[in-house]
């Protein structure tokens, strides 16, 4: 059988997916042949996670298609061409190029295109749409040369995409022409609330404004004329008024379109010509056109069974449209009904306007069944009410408790995971049922990882990954298994456990550690005694050489230097903010000069000494520290280097004192354990010259204050830092670093930098602003003592190391002998030392090989 | 087989390495918790440094190894074999405790 698809977008894509798992399992006689056409350059993606394109997501990220995908179904794939019409009759198609492919059945899955109302000058330059990856591409242009941006259209689409151009750093409008944001989804009630939350995030809302035209501005590219004789001027203009369905080709084949566009389709996605289906946002079921993911996904299952599988088809029967989203940073959640349009529909409303939550239940006329609800600031019932709307269950007795907060220990009626019937769909992008879940649970994939990759539970919007995971552990409760993240074979923990046993027992011992929770073997290994080091020193910042943590050490902290290839160590000194003096300078250059060391400026804006002996490291360290130096910790998963650049105190453009900042910050966090290295930069300006945007944690001076960005780094797998807030006093700047790199610091797995930390962070960095900002959890007090405690309890580890006899014990070339390993050699370049080679080493010296 | 007194039991801290030099070899010698002590080469095949004594032991698998410093490979403390790659192994030294005494023999 030849099948032709014409759309490789989301739905498209999904369409053939569920072709080639039903062909294989069906061993069909004739294998398929599959031809799909694509108007992109790039195979089908998420088009859902476009705004991550902004915070760092590549393409490849977003990509849908398994690299392997078309290679192993041999289904054809050509990217780039467009299908130009459809003979209907010779049931042949014809591409753009003039290609003829014949077919036997023939799948238009063209999806839509974002409305541009006809407003006269809408075509003008920086008049911009949202929707694929190239109109991403001429936003982060456009953004580069605008200051201000408006969004016309306050949807569900049009405010994700004022976050976008929040965060390319526009001053962002919203132009709605209905007296409200998100008409379609919620009431009135909720949506003054919602327009109040994002008005306090800096983001203009103009409503019910009708554009009738847009000309030259005066300050600004563009000025936009309202009906109402108001103006507003701006220099770009991005149109999120609503979609079209793509509708063309149908039309121009003689296809049956609705009245307002769409092709029409039954319940099997078959339209007027039985051998023609459409799915997606270009098909017309039932007088409606879906404008989200899931009921696409729906109907490409629906069209895949009915053109392969007929004897077990699956018919459309209409899609749930109930919506949970973080727009802008606010919780939004609309259920059903939420305008409670049904017959004798009534409801409940709780309003709590300090806090900023709104939160409606829409009940049936007899008051047993949920009908619909709004849920604004606190989303948190979603998943809960969902279920009891989709499965048409009972009510519990007060069903108003369900939106009440609940106050000493009257908690509100909870919806747990056992209380769904196997047919509750868990996840309605992909259609994934509690039985299909509780399927996959019993075959053996025992985690969320697992179990997302084997049913596509969570892997497209991620709204459902709570209740998906309260369902994996209820059966696997259910079924007796623990869920494995253990450590090593020593400990069946993960590291944020173990800190909070070491927390919580006020552990501070490796030994008690492994009595009181590890497997019973008499020691530890290389995995977790680092580990344990790393959580007892964040914890108790007792020195890291004191002998009961001394041996836990990796060789770089336990000689405090950094190993390199030839057993010998390098030597970083701290130079806060990259700031040294010229004696410091000189007395770098002198005490390497003395011990022969290799002298080179590291990217992290600090001299490093290269080749030191171990034997050596003692001495060169008390000449360091005569001149006035401490520990870089080069060797620690702790601060690295606070970078920084010149700042107001030097450059023209400096706002603030980016140095002194970088200063403040290294002092503060210096010594700080961590489960990864954390590195900090303090630009003076917007121009960024010390590459905040690349660390853990970033910070750039505006003419009002501090912008703080979190979670970036550069590395194997760079990341944009994100900004996280903006003009911060001094204080809030370190009161919210103080709680960040705490959270992290006690959240964090193992090696894990806060870039990954954060990716994985369910909520993403909303929920990290709402802890940190917000203090949702109640913890930021306990963070900023902890860290005040960290800081007021720091010890340069050299100064104290230098001290101790015993410890300098550690340094000894042999423990029989003061001979130095004849194996360290070096050559001359450049005027200064390097390893040398085996080849230049042979004849010299003498190795022990094995025997 | 001679023996040669290197240090003594107290030179030595458990769970940690030290290295010795025993006829012109290095040698690294380790102490567990149990106070049974080992002795293997000093020298690490895979980064050519003499390094292993600044490994950290611990047991994986039933054995008592020590984890190379530089690249993390894992010799067995008894036979000396790598537990990554079974063609390395390290070369051992037999060990004696006489009282406080710790001799190897070479
Ligand atoms: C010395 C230095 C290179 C230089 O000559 O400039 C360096 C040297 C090492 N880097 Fe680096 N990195 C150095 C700056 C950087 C930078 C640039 C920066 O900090 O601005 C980066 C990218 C930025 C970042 O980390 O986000 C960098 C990304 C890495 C990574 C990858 C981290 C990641 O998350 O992907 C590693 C591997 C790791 O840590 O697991 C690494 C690991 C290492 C190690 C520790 C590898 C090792 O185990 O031997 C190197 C030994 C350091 C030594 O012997 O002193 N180094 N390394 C720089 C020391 C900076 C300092 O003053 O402390
Ligand atoms: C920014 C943004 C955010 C969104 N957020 C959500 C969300 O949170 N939840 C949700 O459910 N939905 C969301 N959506 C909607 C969701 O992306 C769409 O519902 C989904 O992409 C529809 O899939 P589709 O395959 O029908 O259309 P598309 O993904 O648009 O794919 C159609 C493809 O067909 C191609 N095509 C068209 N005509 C031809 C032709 N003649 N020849 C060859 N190829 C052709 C197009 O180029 C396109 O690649 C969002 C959309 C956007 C733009
Ligand atoms: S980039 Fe690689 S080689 Fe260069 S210093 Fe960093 S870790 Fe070493
Ligand atoms: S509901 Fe969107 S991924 Fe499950």
């Amino acid at each position: 059988m030849r099948i032709v698809v014409i759309g490789h977008g989301m739905v498209g894509h999904r369409f053939v997916e569920v072709l080639a798992r039903d062909a294989a399992a069906l061993h069909l006689n004739t294998p398929l042949d599959v031809t799909v056409l694509a108007e992109e350059n790039r195979p089908a993606y998420d088009r859902v996670q476009l705004s991550a394109y902004f915070s760092g997501k590549t393409a490849e990220d977003l990509s849908l298609v398994d690299p392997n995908f078309f290679s192993e179904s041999g289904f054809k794939l050509h990217l780039g061409q467009a299908a130009a019409s459809i003979d209907r009759a010779a049931k042949i198609v014809t591409t753009k190029g003039g290609e003829q492919i014949p077919y036997d059945k023939l799948v238009l899955a063209t999806g839509s295109y974002p409305f541009v109302p006809p407003v006269k000058g809408n075509d003008r330059e920086e008049c911009l749409v949202y929707r694929t990856i190239e109109d991403l591409e001429a936003m982060k242009t456009s953004a580069t040369r605008s200051k201000i941006g408006v969004v016309v259209g306050g949807g569900l689409l049009g405010l994700e995409a004022a976050k976008a151009l929040r965060d390319l750093g526009l001053q962002t409008h919203v132009v709605e022409f209905a007296p409200r944001l998100m008409a379609v989804q919620i009431d009135d009630g909720a949506g003054k609330l919602l327009r109040s939350k994002i008005e306090a995030l800096g983001v203009g809302v103009h409503l019910g404004k009708n554009t009738t035209e847009i000309v030259d501005g005066e300050t600004c590219r563009h000025r936009m004329n309202f009906a109402d004789g108001s103006h507003l001027e701006t220099d770009m203009i991005l149109f999120s008024a609503g979609i079209r369905p793509r509708d063309e080709l149908a039309r121009s084949s003689g296809l049956s379109v609705g009245a307002r566009g769409g092709i029409e389709i039954d319940n099997d996605c078959r339209t007027s010509d039985a051998d023609v289906y459409a799915i997606g946002e270009c098909a017309l079921w039932g007088g409606r056109i879906y404008g989200l993911v899931a009921p696409g996904y729906q109907m490409a299952e629906t069209a895949a069974h009915a053109i392969v599988a007929s004897e077990k088809k699956k018919e459309f029967a209409g899609a749930d449209m109930s919506t949970k989203l973080k727009l802008l940073g606010v919780d939004v959640a609309s259920i059903g009904d939420a305008h409670a349009a049904t017959a004798g529909a009534r409801s409940y409303t709780y309003v709590d306007e300090p806090n900023e939550i709104y939160k409606k239940l829409v009940v049936s006329a007899d008051g047993k069944k949920l009908l619909g609800a709004v849920l604004i600031g606190d989303t948190d019932a979603y998943g809960g009410l969902l279920q009891l709307m989709l499965n048409n269950m009972d009510l519990p007795d007060n069903a108003q408790a369900l939106i009440l907060p609940s106050f000493d220990g009257a908690a509100a009626p909870a919806l747990g995971a056992d209380a769904l019937p196997m047919s509750a769909q868990i996840c309605s992008c992909n259609n994934v049922s509690k039985g299909d879940i509780c399927e996959a649970v019993a075959a053996g994939n025992l985690d969320f990882d697992s179990i997302k990759s084997c049913t596509k539970a969570a892997s497209s919007c991620g709204g459902c990954a709570a209740l998906v995971k309260q369902v994996v552990n209820a059966e696997l409760e259910k079924m007796g298994v623990e869920v494995k993240k253990d450590l090593c074979e020593h400990f069946a923990y993960s590291r944020q456990e173990l800190y909070h046993l070491c927390q919580i027992g006020e552990i501070k011992s490796f030994d008690d550690l492994l009595a009181k929770h590890g497997n019973g073997q008499h020691d530890g290994c290389d995995i977790c005694k680092p580990a344990a080091a790393s959580i007892l020193a964040s914890l108790w910042n007792e020195h890291v050489l004191k002998k009961p943590l001394a041996r836990l050490q990796d060789t770089n902290d336990y000689f405090m230097a950094n190993l390199q290839k030839d057993g010998t160590y390098s030597v970083v000194p701290r130079m806060a903010g990259g700031e040294v003096t010229p004696d410091g300078l000189i007395a770098c250059g002198q005490i390497a000069k003395q011990y022969g060391l290799y002298t080179k400026l590291t990217g992290g804006q600090r001299v490093d000494l290269f080749g030191a002996r171990k034997e050596d490291l003692p001495a060169i360290w008390q000449a360091l520290i005569e001149a006035g130096f401490e520990t870089g910790h080069a060797y620690g998963k702790s601060l690295r280097t606070v970078k920084s650049c010149v700042g107001s105190t030097w450059c023209r453009y400096g706002m603030l004192d980016s140095v002194g900042m970088a200063i403040v910050l290294e002092n503060r966090y210096k010594g700080l354990r961590a489960p990864h290295k954390i590195k900090m930069a303090v630009s003076g300006c917007t121009r960024e010259c010390a590459e905040a945007q690349g660390k853990d944690i970033g910070v750039i001076a505006t003419e009002k204050g501090w912008n703080l960005y979190v979670c970036g780094n550069g590395g194997m797998k760079p990341r944009h830092a994100e900004l996280f807030a903006s003009d911060l006093d001094d204080a809030t700047l370190i009161k919210y670093i103080d709680r960040v790199l705490m959270f992290y610091v006690k959240t964090a797995d193992r090696l894990q930098r806060t870039s990954v930390w954060r990716d994985n962070m369910e909520g993403g960095l909303d929920y990290l602003k709402d802890v940190v900002i917000n203090d949702s959890l109640g913890l930021c007090a306990e963070f900023e003592a902890q860290m005040q405690y960290v800081a007021d309890t720091y010890q340069c580890e050299w100064k104290t190391a230098i001290n101790d006899p015993e410890t300098l014990k550690r340094f000894k070339p042999f423990i029989n002998s003061d001979q130095a390993d004849d194996n360290v050699q070096f050559v001359e370049v450049r005027g200064q030392i390097r390893p040398a080679t085996p080849e230049e080493k042979a004849g010299r010296i003498n190795v022990v090989e094995m025997a | 087989m001679m023996y040669q007194k290197i240090c003594t039991l107290h030179d030595l801290l458990p769970e940690l390495g030290v290295p010795a030099l025993v006829n012109g070899e290095q040698v690294a010698i380790f102490r567990l918790k149990d106070d049974r002590v080992f002795a293997v080469s000093n020298y690490d095949p895979f980064s050519q440094a003499n390094i292993i004594s600044r490994g950290l032991t611990g047991n994986l698998k039933g054995f008592d190894v020590v984890a190379s410093p530089m690249y993390k490979q894992h010799f067995v403390l008894e036979t000396g074999a790598c537990l990554e790659d079974e063609q390395v192994t390290l070369k051992t030294y037999a060990v004696k405790i006489d009282g406080d005494d710790v001799l190897i023999a070479a």
